[in-house]
């Protein structure tokens, strides 16, 4: 589903990405795990199409097309879904609005109808219940005034609403509290199925309890330094990221 | 034609005094033109002009008449506003008040409309006498003085005691040029009494090829405890430019509600004045520039605060962008007696174009001191961070950018009252800012 090879990206001039392989199928969920400023962001940015990182090099297929070349909203369309870590708030456009366009510019571009008020509500309170979200909070503008936990809910009731072929879920664990990390990863666990791929970006073992990825990936300094399975995400909670970069410097010594 | 030519006024201006007798017009014709011929058409230099160049608009021959005009009912028709059906419409053609296509439905119990003219020959003589021409002590520049020097066709309107008109009332204004370019200067008086709430809608149409100039003067008194509601909208033609003065005296405790939005036209300038001449006064002013092409809007607001405790609040914005230029100056001033005033003031602005220009300037002159007063200014570009997280959802960039827009607008739209008025001019902003 997504594949990239020797992606290198860089911020005004700062090389950031140092070539990150990553092969992600349908049904998978991968956590990429690093310590601050490893580039784990950046991943993500440039993966939904965020101009001001320039790639240098390498190069990223989505569904067998060249992500690269798509605009943000057309990565959209193909079924790429990210969380944001810091979800924006826009006042003056409401959530229902917002969520029913970006439904139906999906639709457009698959050559489908618009959905219709009445399947619009129905299928809005199916996806509610799903995520636990309330319905004020859909009333009122883009994340305006939500807190910390109902924005990053918020996300998830929009990913639950566009049904991405590829969500990847930038630090949604930071900032909640214990109850709103259960809600929100039990929203991203009913969401799981054999078509959907998930990226998990995240700090911590916590969000990773509850989702149980299939591998677990360790970014340090712009590279993938270290692939396994679900156990690698307990052996950093244990050790800290130091093992990894113990490991690293043994190797780069022999 | 490249230099000013404004000799032929006088002719004009000394027909018209000759061909009416009453003293009271008469006299304040005069010193209008007294002003205007010491005053001259305001150039750079004038502080108060010194964004909004006039001087153009003064190099061509207007016809300043509204004789032998071709207007029918059913031009009207295809001006009047959503809304309008229930209520009170006053048709003005080149700046005159055409009683036979205007519709008068309120009773006289409710409210007085009649021809300034008349007015002054009726029991509001004194009323008239008192209140018309107040204005000229804010606005000393020859532009305004050159409306007082042609006062004729304007309206009187009175809003009785303890009469809260349910329905609005509206002023069409049409400048008819299609033979020639026309200045048309229209002159109302509004007087709303005691107890009684007004909701006056203004509205700008050109029918014709040639240029129009409107040079119009407003006159509000507003009596204690009264409620003044006022809204203009500008969605003229290109060859359409106006300079229009809105002056609300509050001389009794009282509450005044304006807003002013400007979508289209060639050169505007709306002088929106408040005085607080009581104690307890509370106005609001809004406004909404959303411009293109070479449009230039220039919003200046005063609010004099003359008495203690009294309240303001202007909120303006503006989108602009191709070669559309913008300016708004905001002046407060709080004299020595005004203690406990609460004034505020904030201008936002987007620029959507590297040719669009937007010069914002507060001024607040203060002489009291127990006051609270504000000001702020922004201009910016949209949010990209908001932009980008919308076309994340796969809002195409020109959908999100109009979504964008159209809620920076929304926080003035929706300070239009009267909803039919606000439905429509929310579908015009809509209509303006969406893509196919």
């Amino acid at each position: 589903m997504l594949s990239i090879k020797n992606i290198h990206a860089s911020v005004e001039g700062k090389q950031i990405l140092k070539g990150i392989d990553l092969e992600v199928k349908a049904g998978e969920v991968h956590a990429i795990m690093g310590p601050n400023g490893s580039g784990k962001s950046t991943l993500a940015s440039i993966l939904a199409g965020r101009e001001e990182y320039e790639i240098t090099e390498g190069s990223v297929s989505f569904l067998g097309k060249d992500m690269l070349e798509l605009s943000p909203e057309d990565r959209a369309r193909e079924g790429l879904f990210l969380a944001f870590q810091y979800p924006v708030e826009i006042p003056g456009v409401s959530t229902t609005n917002f969520i029913k366009t970006a439904l139906n510019e999906k639709r457009k571009y698959h050559g489908q109808q618009p959905l219709d008020a009445v399947s619009f509500l129905k299928l809005m309170k199916e996806k509610m219940q799903l995520v636990e979200i309330d319905k004020s909070l859909l009333t009122r503008s883009i994340n305006e005034g939500f807190s910390g936990g109902e924005k990053k809910r918020n996300e998830i009731f929009q990913m639950a609403m566009l049904e991405p072929k590829l969500a990847i879920l930038d630090e949604t664990d930071s900032g909640l509290d214990i109850d709103a990390l259960r809600i929100v990863a039990n929203g991203v666990n009913k969401l799981r199925n054999n078509e959907r791929a998930i990226i998990v970006i995240t700090h911590y073992q916590r969000l990773l309890d509850y989702l149980q990825p299939d591998f677990v990936h360790v970014l340090v300094n712009g590279r993938i330094v270290k692939s396994g399975t679900k156990e690698l995400a307990l052996e950093l909670e244990e050790k800290g990221y130091d093992f990894i970069k113990d490991e690293l410097s043994l190797a780069e010594a022999v | 034609m490249d230099t000013i030519n404004i000799n032929y006024l006088e002719d004009k201006f000394r027909k018209l005094q000759s061909s009416t007798s009453d003293d009271i017009l008469n006299n304040i014709r005069k010193e209008g033109f007294k002003a205007f011929n010491k005053n001259g058409i305001p150039s750079a230099r004038n502080e108060e002009w010194r964004f909004t160049s006039v001087g153009n608009l003064f190099k061509k021959e207007y016809d300043l008449s509204a004789d032998n005009l071709k207007i029918t009912a059913s031009d009207i028709d295809a001006i009047r506003l959503p809304g309008s059906g229930n209520a009170d419409e006053l048709v003005f053609v080149n700046g005159r008040f055409i009683p036979e296509l205007s519709v008068i439905r309120s009773n006289e119990k409710e409210c007085i409309i009649m021809p300034l003219e008349d007015a002054v020959k009726s029991e509001y003589q004194d009323l008239v006498n008192e209140h018309l021409g107040k204005s000229s002590l804010f606005i000393k520049d020859g532009i305004h003085a050159l409306n007082t020097s042609f006062i004729y066709g304007g309206v009187f309107i009175h809003l009785n005691k303890n009469q809260v008109l349910e329905h609005p009332v509206y002023l069409y204004h049409l400048s008819d040029t299609r033979i020639n370019h026309t200045l048309a200067q229209p002159r109302s008086l509004v007087y709303v009494d005691q107890s009684a709430k007004l909701q006056l809608i203004e509205s700008f149409t050109t029918v014709g090829s040639m240029d129009s100039f409107t040079n119009g003067v407003m006159e509000i008194v507003v009596n204690t405890n009264a409620i003044v509601e006022y809204y203009k909208i500008q969605n003229d033609v290109v060859n359409a430019s106006q300079v229009t003065t809105t002056h609300v005296r509050q001389i009794g405790k009282s509450y005044a509600h304006g807003v002013t939005i400007s979508l289209n036209g060639g050169l505007i300038r709306n002088n929106m004045n408040i005085v607080m001449e009581a104690e307890g006064n509370e106005a609001h002013l809004y406004g909404l520039y959303l411009l293109k092409g070479n449009t230039h809007v220039d919003n200046h607001t005063l609010v004099d605060n003359t008495k203690p405790n009294c309240f303001s609040n202007e909120f303006y914005k503006g989108i602009l962008d191709d070669n559309a230029s913008g300016v708004f100056s905001g002046k407060i001033f709080v004299r020595p007696d005004a203690q406990k005033t609460n004034a505020y003031q904030s201008n936002k602005n987007i620029l959507l174009s590297d040719n669009a220009t937007i010069n914002t300037k507060p001024q607040l002159e203060i002489f009291a001191d127990d006051v609270k007063c504000s000001h702020g200014c922004t201009i910016g570009q949209l949010d990209e961070e908001a932009l980008f997280y919308l076309r994340t959802r796969g809002i195409s960039k020109e959908h999100a950018q109009s979504m964008l827009l159209g809620a920076f607008a929304e926080d003035i739209v929706m300070q239009i009252k009267n909803e039919p008025l606000r439905n429509y001019v929310e579908k015009l902003i809509f209509d303006r800012l969406s893509v196919n």
